[in-house]
């Protein structure tokens, strides 16, 4: 039996992957693995069906995850940065404040744990709470990924 | 009094999907009737053993004339995308479901993770829906 599949989901199956795996050292060559495309090509066609970059959602989610784990825990900033598959302490702490405008430190202290503790599903927090900030210059992936 | 028996997803293929809810969910069918008077129009709905009076219909996007070629091809992509909606199932141990899952071969988006809330997870079926199965704190405690 031969199932019709659309491409996107091939594409998907790479978003999924970043999405599942983030706390490992993945990369845009992984993804493009597993969507089965070049990585240039892979890249293109991921732009063109997110609106966004595969580097730049991996790690749009290890900061989402970064930011739960800020507001929930009391894990430091160094174990949290760690456990989201980021190597490094001072770029973890960069991107994290160009994205959400303050450091880990300072973001963490705004949220009282009690204010977290809503019953809002992990997926309504990976939408929401993924942030927005786009620009990400210290990524090591080429431009145009 | 009103109640929930049935929600919808589109599903690519109704076979592809019928052997993923039963053989790999462990689901049981429900119903599965084709109507040849209706274009041969099969009407399949699959529930979790256990939960009797809720089930998923699992359901073919439709060509011409319920949906134009542009429709249907856009429907699909937004399956295929991800972006078709989420099905919500808890569990009394998503770790020990999340083991027996990946066993028989269901690809997971969110490895079971602890939230405010309990014990999350989710997988996709093979057109791209988006199931969470979770694990509430009450449960657990």
């Amino acid at each position: 039996m031969t199932t019709f599949v659309p491409p996107a989901r091939h594409l998907l199956r790479a978003r999924d992957l970043a999405d599942a795996r983030y706390f490992e050292p993945l990369d845009v060559d992984d993804m493009a693995r597993a969507a089965g495309l070049s990585r240039a090509h892979f890249s293109r066609e991921f732009r063109r069906a997110f609106g966004e970059p595969p580097h730049v959602y991996l790690l749009t989610r290890r900061l989402e995850r970064a930011a739960a784990l800020l507001r929930t825990t009391d894990r430091s900033v160094a174990d949290i940065c760690f456990s989201v598959g980021l190597q490094s302490v001072g770029s973890f702490t960069t991107s994290f404040t160009r994205t959400f405008g303050v450091s880990p430190t300072v973001y963490r202290a705004r949220f009282p744990p009690a204010a977290s503790h809503a019953r809002v599903p992990a997926c309504i927090v990976h939408f929401y709470g993924r942030p927005a900030n786009r620009t990400f210059r210290e990524d090591r992936t080429a431009a145009g990924d | 009094m009103m109640k929930v028996t049935h929600a919808q997803l589109w599903v690519h293929d109704q076979d592809e999907a019928l052997a993923f809810y039963t053989q790999k969910l462990g689901w049981e069918v429900r119903s599965d009737v084709t109507v040849p008077e209706l274009g041969n129009f099969r009407w399949l709905a699959v529930g979790p053993v256990g939960q009797d009076d809720f089930a998923v219909t699992l359901m073919t996007i439709p060509g011409p004339p319920v949906f134009d070629a542009e429709t249907a091809n856009q429907v699909q992509t937004l399956m295929a995308k991800g972006a078709a909606g989420t099905v919500f199932l808890e569990s009394d141990d998503v770790d020990a479901e999340y083991e027996a899952l990946t066993s028989r071969g269901v690809e997971f988006v969110d490895l079971p993770e602890d939230r405010p809330y309990g014990r999350d997870s989710s997988f996709r079926d093979p057109s791209g829906n988006h199931l969470r199965l979770m694990q509430t704190a009450a449960v657990r405690a």
